[in-house]
């Protein structure tokens, strides 16, 4: 349920039970296989927050808002689901060809505000926020977050049905497949924002078994005005990718800060 | 080291009264390892964009235990996999077959039909990947123009996973 949150809401102690991990902890989905071939093929699946690309030394990733989307749009079930303290693990059934959604989206908001002297901070969903009246709160500031935590995998051919826009928060919405990537050879991802091509969204790509490195070796890229990036990778292997964009959000006719994240695991093979 | 070999034979002779046939020569070489399995291999003809323009073998294990398990490794033959194998329905009649063993194995296909009959003149590259069960992979590439020229031999050499590669046009008397 915690991703990577700004900074500035997390700098007080009070501030850790509500918001749960720094922003150096990374959420992420890995499935053991990104490509499969043959049929009635079976992948398992890690999540976890963790510090380290992809070690699970921090938190489990809960699984409740996650799900599994076939290639036809019908929702698979997840099998052998387990969560421990610091990982989550599951099983996906793969038998249709093409390519599965593996991830969560979901928003919630945060609010802070001065009560008895003290500086209170909450952090709930939309319904929870109406329920406690936090908009009455004094001096209440409150902001929205909305996030998408995903992982793509394909058996046989790759397909386009797992980008069908929902318009909703930030998503992949066309360039390379994710399925599809090689060191050594250029990628292009477009993003969109609530269904809009959108400038300015900030991407960092980390490769992973970052514990074994003295720098993570990050790539910073902001999206230009078609919501594109172009890139090239390297080096072979598993990498974590996270967009976050800043804006703003409407809430009962006023207007709030918002902040939306978008973050995707994908692996690139040596050519 | 991959070296790339030219023997242009004396005879010129190509003429339609010849039928043409093209040797592939694939050798798998003898690995003293502990754990042996013996190697899924592709072979194919690329165009200069990488696209292929003919699959010309597949060979892995076709079956196991009854079921088709051996298809859920062909995904490791990684080139030929993203290049052709994802988009084919396995097990296809004249194209898959079974491993081999560690040696030379000669393919044959005649010019005027199978896989090299409807190449365009251009430039191409023969393409052998090798990918072995608990062991390595690799890929040797033969760049040539087509059509060859009669007696033409060209060669290359893996180093790890391969042996020498041939690709040779043999003319007959029809």
């Amino acid at each position: 349920m915690t991703y990577k949150f700004g900074k500035t809401l997390l700098l007080t102690g009070a501030a850790l039970l509500l918001a749960g991990q720094a922003s150096a902890h990374r959420a992420w989905i890995l499935p053991s296989s990104f490509t499969l071939s043959g049929e009635n093929q079976r992948i398992t699946v890690d999540a976890a927050i963790s510090n380290n690309l992809f070690y699970p030394n921090h938190h489990a990733l809960s699984l409740e808002q996650v799900s599994v989307t076939g290639p036809d749009g019908s929702n698979i079930e997840m099998e052998d689901v387990s969560t421990g303290e610091y990982r989550s693990v599951f099983d996906v059934p793969l038998v249709q060809e093409g390519t599965y959604r593996i991830g969560s989206q979901g928003s919630g908001y945060f609010a802070s505000w001065e009560e008895d002297g003290e500086r209170r901070r909450w952090r709930g969903t939309e319904e929870e926020l109406a329920n406690e009246n936090i908009a009455d709160k004094p001096g209440v500031r409150i902001s929205k977050n909305d996030r998408t935590n995903m992982t793509f995998v394909t058996l046989g051919a790759p397909s386009q049905s797992a980008f069908t826009k929902t318009g909703e928060g930030l998503e992949l919405a066309s360039g390379t497949h994710p399925n599809d990537i090689y060191a050594g050879e250029e990628v292009s991802f477009s993003f969109t924002l609530n269904g809009e091509a959108t400038n300015g969204v900030e991407i960092e790509i980390v490769r992973g078994h970052d514990r074994y490195r003295d720098s993570e070796g990050a790539k910073a890229l902001t999206t230009d005005a078609d919501g594109m990036i172009n890139f090239t990778l390297e080096e072979a292997g598993p990498y974590w990718l996270s967009a976050e964009v800043d804006g703003k959000a409407m809430l009962n006719g006023k207007e709030i800060s918002s902040r939306t994240s978008y973050i995707m695991t994908f692996e690139a093979l040596p050519f | 080291m991959r070296f790339l070999l030219t023997v242009t034979g004396a005879s010129l002779l190509a003429s339609p009264a010849l039928a043409d046939q093209i040797k592939v020569g694939v050798t798998i070489p003898e690995l003293d390892v502990a754990e042996y399995h013996k190697p899924y291999v592709a072979a194919w003809i690329a165009k200069e964009d990488h696209s292929v323009a003919a699959n010309l073998a597949v060979w892995y294990q076709l079956e196991k235990r009854g079921s088709d398990e051996g298809e859920t490794w062909l995904k490791d033959l990684r080139q030929w996999w993203r290049r052709a194998g994802r988009s084919i329905e396995m097990p296809k009649d004249g194209l898959s077959g079974p491993t081999h063993a560690p040696g030379a194995h000669d393919m044959t296909f005649d010019t005027r039909s199978g896989p090299f009959a409807d190449l365009d003149p251009g430039s191409y590259t023969l393409v052998i990947e090798s990918v072995r069960e608990v062991g390595g992979r690799e890929m040797v590439n033969v760049p040539f123009k087509w059509p060859l020229q009669a007696g033409q031999t060209l060669m290359a050499e893996g180093e790890t996973e391969l042996g020498a590669v041939q690709l040779a046009l043999i003319s007959s008397i029809d």
